[in-house]
């Protein structure tokens, strides 16, 4: 098995940057709920604050180099227009089963040749490809956040609280582009 | 909201004991404040962007001048855009609030309220509703 270099950056988009993203966002909540008064020794306050740290860090680095890569290097792929003949923008999507050198995956979705596909597109992709980008914005302030106040957190429990709803906002986000993204490869891969 | 920066306003040790021997140097909220409200300000313009595009056509134009010839659409300038305002307002209010203390929790709610709507104008439904 072979993969081709649009698969390969399908796959660095989702598959790579989305589980490291996850590693992180699941490392990173654990460390920050567990910053409460009383929970932990001074040297147990520094090995953990450590990691914290570079799961913060690395959840904001794996969301930029997600939604770079993917708006980038994969969308273009996805939205091109590869065959259209006069006002029939779908023409080279007639009795696609998937999307092919002639059928675009989003004027395959459009043409709705396999079954109802356009919401896939309409909704799925459109929100994706717009609110993903609130994941590394948000995941780069909460790091921030982290990095600044470090064991601070600990004595002010409201301003932990805020923290980790940023952190968790910048997962939904992310979640949201790949729910979708994962949805949409199936439906109406890019190849 | 906005105060000089005062070393007393949090003694952290004394909510959590296991701090003490850390010796934290007090910090001012001020940068904290900024980054919050930086972040709710990018989601913000990332959702305006996503609805003013499908309103008016000049602006979907002007977004698509970002692509550079990628095939990327409008969708390269309401990410950069949004990118650009999230990092200037950033460095901005942090030069300007570097030595103050700021009310985190009117902070952290004006970035909610922020990304609320920025979030909702990338909500194809919604701005599905201007076209």
């Amino acid at each position: 098995m072979e993969f081709s270099s649009r698969e390969t950056w399908t796959v660095i988009h989702g598959l790579v940057l989305g589980t490291l993203f996850l590693l992180a966002f699941a490392g990173g909540l654990a460390g920050l709920w567990s910053l409460r008064p009383g929970l932990m020794t001074t040297e147990g306050i520094k090995e953990r604050m450590g990691r914290l740290y570079v799961g913060a860090w690395v959840m904001a680095a794996a969301a930029w180099a997600a939604v770079i890569t993917g708006t980038w290097i994969v969308y273009p792929w996805y939205r091109i227009k590869l065959a259209p003949v006069g006002e029939n923008a779908y023409a080279g999507c007639a009795d696609a089963i998937l999307p092919n050198a002639s059928c675009s995956p989003r004027d395959f979705l459009k043409s709705n040749v396999s079954g109802d596909t356009e919401m896939w597109h309409i909704f799925g992709m459109e929100w994706k490809e717009h609110v993903s980008w609130a994941a590394p914005i948000l995941a780069t302030a909460a790091a921030f956040l982290i990095a600044y106040y470090g064991p601070r957190l600990i004595a002010r429990p409201w301003l932990r609280a805020a923290v980790i709803v940023m952190f968790v906002a910048a997962f939904a986000a992310a979640l949201v582009g790949g729910a979708f993204g994962a949805f949409l490869n199936k439906i109406a891969p890019i190849v | 909201m906005i105060t000089d920066f005062d070393p007393n306003r949090h003694n952290d040790a004394e909510v959590a004991p296991e701090l003490a021997p850390l010796d934290l140097a007090p910090k001012p909220d001020g940068p904290a404040a900024a980054a919050m409200i930086a972040s709710g300000l990018g989601v913000f313009t990332l959702g305006l962007l996503t609805t003013l595009a499908v309103i008016n056509g000049s602006v979907k134009s002007f977004l698509e001048w970002f692509q550079f010839d990628q095939g990327v659409g409008a969708l390269a300038g309401k990410s950069t855009v949004a990118v650009i305002a999230f990092f200037v307002a950033w460095l901005v209010l942090y030069l300007i609030w570097r030595e103050k203390d700021v009310v985190l929790k009117k902070a952290f709610y004006i970035s909610l309220g922020l990304g609320i709507l920025g979030v909702i104008g990338t909500f194809p439904p919604f701005f599905e509703w201007f076209e």
